[in-house]
């Protein structure tokens, strides 16, 4: 389904945000990537659908090289892939209903887009997401209305909105409070699996990782450094991805984000 | 503010220096200042009661400066936005973005009236080179504040947009216009009360509208048809004003 090959980024000479990732993705499963703040999650998964140009390397959608794709062909791969940012991403001045439909925009001219003219099988299948994800009748409301974890709904409705063959997700619920984050995360599993779509994932919550998905992948310093089920993923593996002397120092001030969440991860895989 | 007491009073004591030098050498007649508030007088007493029997004459007058203004107006709101587009660093390639933010620069260097003169000499007397003066100041004032708002959107909702697989036109209708429509439409409009002010100003110079009016009357000592269309010319800038308050405040 999707197979990246030796992807690159640099986006100074002597600094390799992404150095020579490579894995498969060969059934529709979620895939969370964990890994600390800089070591390159959201890179990747930008490299792929190419908001950011890979420096090397390949990615290989359904048999189709997304890397070497003209501007004509990337946007047709992109509209395949659908993306779930951490701060959301919506239009805020635009209605609920227009934020979703903003998921066709791939599909329609630009004077259906204009007009907000979509064809009625997508205005149907709007209605039929924001059900599903919990917004029935939000349809009219303003963006700027919601709370954040309504937003997010909407940005899993905008993302499927494209019956998309890939699911990109970066920091779904970083923005989130912890209650708010498990319900959004249980939302956008249940749909990845309904719907067969296979998913990255990248989340710096260790724990929220473990419980939903399928495997793990870790990175540190931009490169791929643990691959596994959410079994495999142990406290050695965790200390490899996260390194050692950052375990020791949780009561210490100004530990960074990723190092904070995967010591809570560690006591809680060791209890 | 500056440590040193040494160079903090040195500076001050220039300063008051520098002052007093150049009052000494502005070159001022103070015969001719000293008849300035017996003139003063005159004028004024000569100014009333004001003269709207020539009513006919000031409406054409306002009535054309209303045109120019509105007209400028629009066709600078209109031409402001590719120009604008194009200034915004985030969304325009950077040489199309140097070339663009140039032109900004550079029609926002001279003063309306120096414009004016410029058009009045290429064109003509008469409101065309209004007109033309107004629309390249409403372009550079629009095109600068919407490059501006387009350049501190952030890149959030263009990323989202553009990774759907939308094209360019399409992220800037979906992700840049509903989010800078309301500010663009407030600031053409407060552009239009500007330019109903302007429009009287650039007349002085001779490109049309009623300030036109009001200059010839000034060189004829017609000073109780001057205050008239000055008073006219007060009340219509406050309409402007109290026009382009309510759209604003309408549009939030």
């Amino acid at each position: 389904m999707l197979r990246i090959e030796s992807l690159s980024k640099s986006y100074t000479l002597d600094t390799q945000a992404l150095n020579d990732v490579s894995f498969e993705v060969t059934e529709p499963q979620v895939v969370a990537i964990i890994g600390p703040s800089g070591a390159g999650k959201s890179t990747l998964i930008r490299c792929i659908n190419r908001l950011v140009e890979p420096s090397s390397g390949h990615a290989i959608l359904n048999g189709e090289n997304v890397t070497s794709l003209n501007s004509s062909g990337l946007r047709k791969a992109r509209r395949r892939m659908g993306m779930i940012f951490q701060e959301y991403n919506l239009v805020e001045r635009l209605t609920v209903m227009e934020n979703v439909l903003s998921g066709r925009l791939g599909y329609v001219s630009f004077w259906q887009a204009w007009r907000r003219s979509y064809p009625p099988e997508d205005i149907a299948d709007a209605f039929k997401l924001l059900e599903r994800v919990g917004l029935e009748g939000y349809q009219d409301k303003r963006a700027d209305a919601l709370s954040g974890g309504q937003r997010q709904r909407v940005g899993i409705a905008r993302a499927l909105m494209q019956k998309p063959d890939l699911l990109l997700v970066d920091e779904p619920t970083a923005s989130l409070d912890p209650k708010t984050s498990r319900q959004v995360m249980r939302i956008l599993v249940e749909l990845a699996h309904e719907l067969h779509t296979p998913t990255l994932l990248n989340i710096h919550d260790v724990p929220l990782a473990k419980n939903f998905a399928d495997r793990v992948l870790g990175m540190q310093d931009g490169r791929l450094i643990f691959d596994g089920t959410t079994e495999e993923l142990t406290e050695e593996a965790l200390t490899r991805i996260y390194g050692e002397e950052d375990w020791s120092v949780d009561t210490k001030k100004n530990v960074d984000e990723g190092v904070d969440t995967a010591s809570t991860a560690f006591k809680a895989t060791s209890t | 503010m500056i440590e040193n007491p040494l160079l903090r009073h040195g500076l001050l004591i220039a300063a008051v220096m520098y002052l007093a030098w150049s009052l000494g050498s502005l070159e001022v007649d103070w015969a001719r200042t000293a008849q300035g508030a017996d003139r003063a007088g005159r004028i004024f007493s000569r100014m009333f009661p004001p003269d709207f029997d020539r009513w006919s004459l000031l409406l054409r007058g306002i009535i054309e400066s209303l045109e120019m203004a509105l007209a400028a107006s629009f066709i600078g709101m209109i031409l402001a936005i590719p120009l604008g587009l194009c200034a915004a660093s985030n969304i325009a390639p950077r040489p199309v973005y140097l070339v663009a933010r140039s032109i900004l620069v550079l029609t926002r260097t001279f003063h309306e009236v120096i414009i004016a003169i410029l058009f009045v000499k290429i064109f003509g007397f008469g409101p065309l080179a209004g007109v033309l003066t107004l629309v390249v100041a409403s372009i550079s004032f629009i095109g600068k504040m919407l490059a501006e708002d387009i350049e501190n959107l952030g890149d959030q909702q263009m990323e989202a947009i553009r990774a759907t697989g939308a094209s360019f036109p399409k992220v800037l209708i979906y992700g840049v216009m509903p989010q800078i429509l309301p500010r663009y439409l407030g600031v053409s409009i407060y552009r239009l009360d500007a330019n109903i002010r302007h429009s009287t100003v650039v007349g002085i110079v001779g490109a049309g509208g009623i300030g036109q009016t009001l200059s010839a009357t000034f060189s004829r000592y017609d000073y109780d048809f001057s205050l008239a269309i000055l008073l006219t010319i007060i009340a219509l800038v406050f309409l402007g004003e109290f026009f382009s308050n309510w759209v604003r405040g309408r549009l939030r």
